[in-house]
C-alpha cells in the first residue's frame, strides 16, 4: 500500500467536505473553472461567486497549451487565459492569496507538463505552501502518477486524485482507487470535456461498478450541465462534477458587470436538486 | 532482395511502460489506457506472427514499391568534393516519402483488430496521403487531421487525400500545424476507440507508438545496410544522416547501425529563421525536458510548461516536442543532432535538384544540407549515407514562394 498516513496540518479537507456532505445525505457539488478565465483579476470574483452558489470542492483548471482531453469550450477559456497571462505559477498565486477567505476544498485540474516543468517537489512545495488541496493531472495515470508525482504530494499532504473511465478494467479501477486520495472522478463519457443533451443511458449503471470497487467518494464528471442532469447523477455519486456549461457561461457575460453574479445564480441552480 | 521488415527482431526495445531510461512513456488520459494497451498487445503478438509479416513484405514489396534503390550521388560526390555519398531512395516509394512503411503496417494492424475506421494526424501531408493510400486498400474510412496552415503550404496533398476518399478535417487550433492536428487526432481517438485506430505518424506518443513506428520503418536501415555491402564494399558508412521531425525516417534508418560506434549517426532539425524560440523546430539547442502528446521528450516551451509555436520552411519538420529514443540515445552518445536553416535547406533542395535532377522534400533538404557541409571536410574513401525520405514534388510551390520573397533562383 502506498503511505497515505502522514497528512499534514490541513488534515484531508477534501475527505472532510465529502464526509459534511453525507452527513447531510446529499452529494456535494464540484464546479471547475479555467483560472485566468477572463482575467486573472476577475477568478477571485468568480471562485468567491462558486462558494456562494453552493460549491462543496472546487476544481481549478490550470490552462494548457495543447489540452487534449478538452472539448471546445474548454479549449477556447485555455487559450483566452494564456492570452491573459494565465499560468501555473499565476494559479497558484491566486489559491494562496484566496483559499483560506473560500473555505472550500480547491483541487487543480491540470495537465502534466506545467507541474512537470516546474519540476515535481517544487510545485508539491508551492502547492502545498499556497493550500491547495488535491491534484489531478489528466495524462498522469497512476503507472506515471506513483512514480512522479505522488510521493512529493503525499509527502506535504496534498491529495492525489485520479481518473476512472468507463474502459478502466477491473485492474486499472483498482490502481487508481487505491492511488487516489479525497475521491477518484469518475469520467461519465468516453469523449472529450464539453456539454452534452444526454447522459449516457449505462452510467448509472457504470458508476455502481466503480463503487463496489472503490472506498472512496466517486464523483462524476464530463457532459453533466444542466440542474435535471446534476439530479440524475448525484442519485448514483457522491460527487457531481460541471464545468463546460460554467465555463461556457463565463464566456458569454465575459463583459457583463454582474458575470459573479450570473455564475452564482447558475451554481444555486445546479445545486438546489442537492439540497432537495 | 527479398523485403524483409526485421519486426520480430531483438531491436532495442524500451522497458514495460515504454520507458526509454527516463524518456517515454504513456501519459494519456485514463479513457485511452485500455485502448494503448489493447493496442501493444495487438501489435506484439501481430509482429511476431509470419502470416502477418508476409502479408506487410509482399505488399511492401509489389504495392509499395521495396526495396527503394540506394543510389551514389555521383556528381553531388564531386561537386562537393569529398566523401562518397549514398541516398537511400524513400522519396521513390508510393505516395512519395518513407511514411507508407508505418502507415501501412498499422493500418493492416488496424484491420487485424477488427477497426473499421482510420484516422491520423498530417503535417506535410505526406503521412495524411499514405494512410489515406492504405485505408484505400484495405477498404476502410479515414479522417486526416490537417492544420489550416499546413493545407496552405500543402493544398495538392490536402487534394490527394480527398481523391483517396479521406475526409481532410481542418484544424484551425492554436498554431494550425502537425501539433494541433495531433491534439485533435487524440481527442477524436478518445471517443472513438472501439471502431477506431489512430495512425500516429511518427516515433512519438504514448507507448506502443514509438517503438511500432521505429519497427515499421527499420526496414529503411536494413536494406540499405545490404545495399552498402554491395555498392561501397561495407555495410557501415562512416556518417549516416537523416531530417528529424518526429524522427521516423531517422529512426528506421539509424536503427540498423545503432551499437555500431564506427558509425556515426547525425539528425538534422529544422532551424528555420534562427535560433530564437519560436523561430525554429530545433528541440535539441531549444528544448528543455517536458511531456507531450503522450511521451517524456524534448520540447520547445516556456518556463511555464506552455508549448511554444515552431517554424520551418518545411511543415513535416515544423513540430515542438521529439521522438523519445532520440533523446535517450542522444543521451548514450549514439546519435549526434544539429539543424539546418530554411535557407540551407532550400539551398539543399536545389543543390541535389541541379547535380543529380532529384526534387528532395523540403524535409529531406536538411538532411542534403548538413551533407554540404559535412562532405568536404571528409576523404574520398568514406561513405555518407543519407535517407532521402521524400520527393520534393509536394514542395515546388514553397520553394517558388520562398525563392521569391528571398529574390532568389526562381526569379
Amino acid at each position: 500500500m502506498s503511505p497515505r498516513r502522514k497528512r499534514a496540518s490541513r488534515d484531508g479537507a477534501i475527505a472532510a467536505a465529502f464526509k459534511a456532505c453525507a452527513k447531510e445525505r446529499r452529494s456535494a457539488f464540484i464546479p471547475f473553472l479555467v483560472a485566468g478565465d477572463p482575467s486573472l483579476e476577475a477568478t477571485p470574483d468568480l471562485l468567491r461567486a462558486l462558494v456562494a452558489g453552493g460549491a462543496d470542492v472546487i476544481e481549478l483548471g490550470v490552462a494548457f497549451s495543447d489540452p487534449i482531453a478538452d472539448g471546445p469550450t474548454i479549449q477556447r477559456a485555455s487559450h483566452r487565459a494564456l492570452a491573459a497571462g494565465s499560468s501555473l505559477s499565476a494559479v497558484l498565486g491566486i489559491v494562496e492569496r484566496h483559499r483560506e477567505e473560500l473555505g472550500v476544498p480547491i483541487v487543480l485540474f491540470t495537465y502534466y507538463n506545467p507541474v512537470h516543468a516546474r519540476g515535481v517537489e517544487s510545485f508539491a512545495a508551492q502547492a502545498a505552501d499556497s493550500g491547495v488541496d488535491g491534484v489531478l493531472c489528466v495524462d498522469l495515470p497512476p503507472e506515471e502518477g506513483l512514480r512522479e508525482l505522488q510521493p512529493a504530494l503525499e509527502e506535504r499532504g496534498v491529495d492525489s486524485i485520479y481518473l476512472i473511465a468507463a474502459t478502466s478494467t477491473r485492474e486499472r479501477i483498482d490502481r487508481a482507487a487505491a492511488a487516489s486520495n479525497g475521491f477518484v472522478y469518475y469520467t461519465a463519457r468516453s469523449d472529450v470535456t464539453g456539454e452534452r443533451e444526454d447522459l449516457i443511458p449505462t452510467l448509472a449503471r457504470e458508476v455502481k461498478r466503480v463503487r463496489r470497487r472503490v472506498r472512496l467518494p466517486v464523483a462524476v464528471g464530463f457532459g453533466i450541465s444542466i440542474p435535471e442532469q446534476v439530479e440524475e447523477v448525484a442519485k448514483v455519486a457522491h460527487g457531481v462534477v460541471v464545468g463546460s456549461s460554467l465555463v461556457r457561461l463565463v464566456e458569454e457575460n465575459a463583459a457583463e458587470a454582474d458575470l459573479a453574479g450570473r455564475l452564482e445564480h447558475r451554481v444555486a441552480e445546479l445545486t438546489a436538486p442537492l439540497r432537495g | 532482395m527479398k523485403v524483409r521488415t526485421p519486426l520480430a527482431a531483438a531491436a532495442l526495445e524500451p522497458d514495460e511502460g515504454g520507458r526509454y531510461g527516463v524518456y517515454g512513456g504513456r501519459y494519456a488520459p485514463e479513457t485511452l489506457m485500455a485502448p494503448l494497451e489493447e493496442l501493444s498487445r495487438a501489435y506484439d503478438k501481430l509482429r511476431r506472427k509470419r502470416t502477418f509479416q508476409r502479408r506487410l513484405n509482399h505488399l511492401l514489396e509489389h504495392y509499395v514499391g521495396r526495396p527503394t534503390p540506394l543510389y551514389f550521388a555521383e556528381r553531388l560526390t564531386e561537386h562537393l568534393g569529398g566523401a562518397r555519398i549514398y541516398l537511400k531512395r524513400e522519396d521513390l516509394l508510393h505516395t512519395g516519402a518513407h511514411k507508407i512503411n508505418n502507415a501501412l503496417g498499422q493500418v493492416l494492424l488496424a484491420k487485424e483488430m477488427g477497426k473499421t475506421r482510420i484516422i491520423a494526424e498530417t503535417g506535410a501531408g505526406q503521412h495524411g496521403v499514405a494512410t489515406a493510400t492504405a485505408a484505400a486498400l484495405l477498404g476502410l474510412d479515414c479522417v486526416v487531421y490537417m492544420g489550416e496552415e499546413d493545407m496552405r503550404r500543402q493544398r495538392l496533398n490536402v487534394y490527394r487525400m480527398q481523391l483517396l476518399g479521406a475526409e481532410v478535417a481542418a484544424v484551425d487550433a492554436g498554431s494550425r500545424t502537425l501539433k494541433d492536428a495531433i491534439n485533435e487526432a487524440f481527442r477524436d481517438w478518445v471517443a472513438s476507440f472501439a471502431d477506431t485506430h489512430y495512425v500516429l505518424g511518427t516515433v512519438t506518443g504514448p507507448e506502443p507508438y514509438p517503438r511500432m513506428v521505429r519497427q515499421f520503418h527499420s526496414v529503411i536501415g536494413s536494406e540499405a545496410r545490404r545495399q552498402l555491402r554491395r555498392l561501397a564494399g561495407t555495410p557501415d558508412p562512416d556518417v549516416a544522416v537523416a531530417c528529424v521531425g518526429g524522427g521516423s525516417n531517422a529512426m528506421g534508418l539509424f536503427s540498423a547501425f545503432l551499437g555500431q560506434r564506427d558509425v556515426l549517426l547525425v539528425g538534422v532539425e529544422a532551424g528555420g529563421r534562427g535560433p530564437e524560440l519560436g523561430d525554429h523546430a530545433a528541440r535539441f539547442s531549444g528544448g528543455t525536458l517536458g511531456v507531450l502528446h503522450g511521451a517524456r521528450t524534448l520540447v520547445l516551451q516556456d518556463e511555464e510548461g506552455q508549448v511554444v509555436g515552431t517554424h520551418s520552411v518545411s511543415a513535416g519538420l515544423d513540430y515542438p516536442a521529439v521522438g523519445p529514443e532520440h533523446v535517450f540515445l542522444h543521451d548514450q552518445g549514439q546519435i549526434e543532432f544539429t539543424s539546418a536553416t530554411d535557407q540551407e535547406a532550400i539551398e539543399g533542395f536545389h543543390l541535389l535538384s541541379a547535380t543529380e535532377g532529384i526534387l528532395p522534400a523540403l524535409e529531406s533538404a536538411h538532411a542534403i544540407a548538413e551533407v554540404t557541409r559535412r562532405a568536404p571536410g571528409m576523404e574520398p574513401d568514406q561513405v555518407i549515407l543519407v535517407n532521402l525520405s521524400g520527393r520534393g514534388d509536394k514542395d515546388v510551390e514553397s520553394v517558388l514562394e520562398y525563392d521569391a520573397a528571398s529574390g532568389g533562383d526562381a526569379e
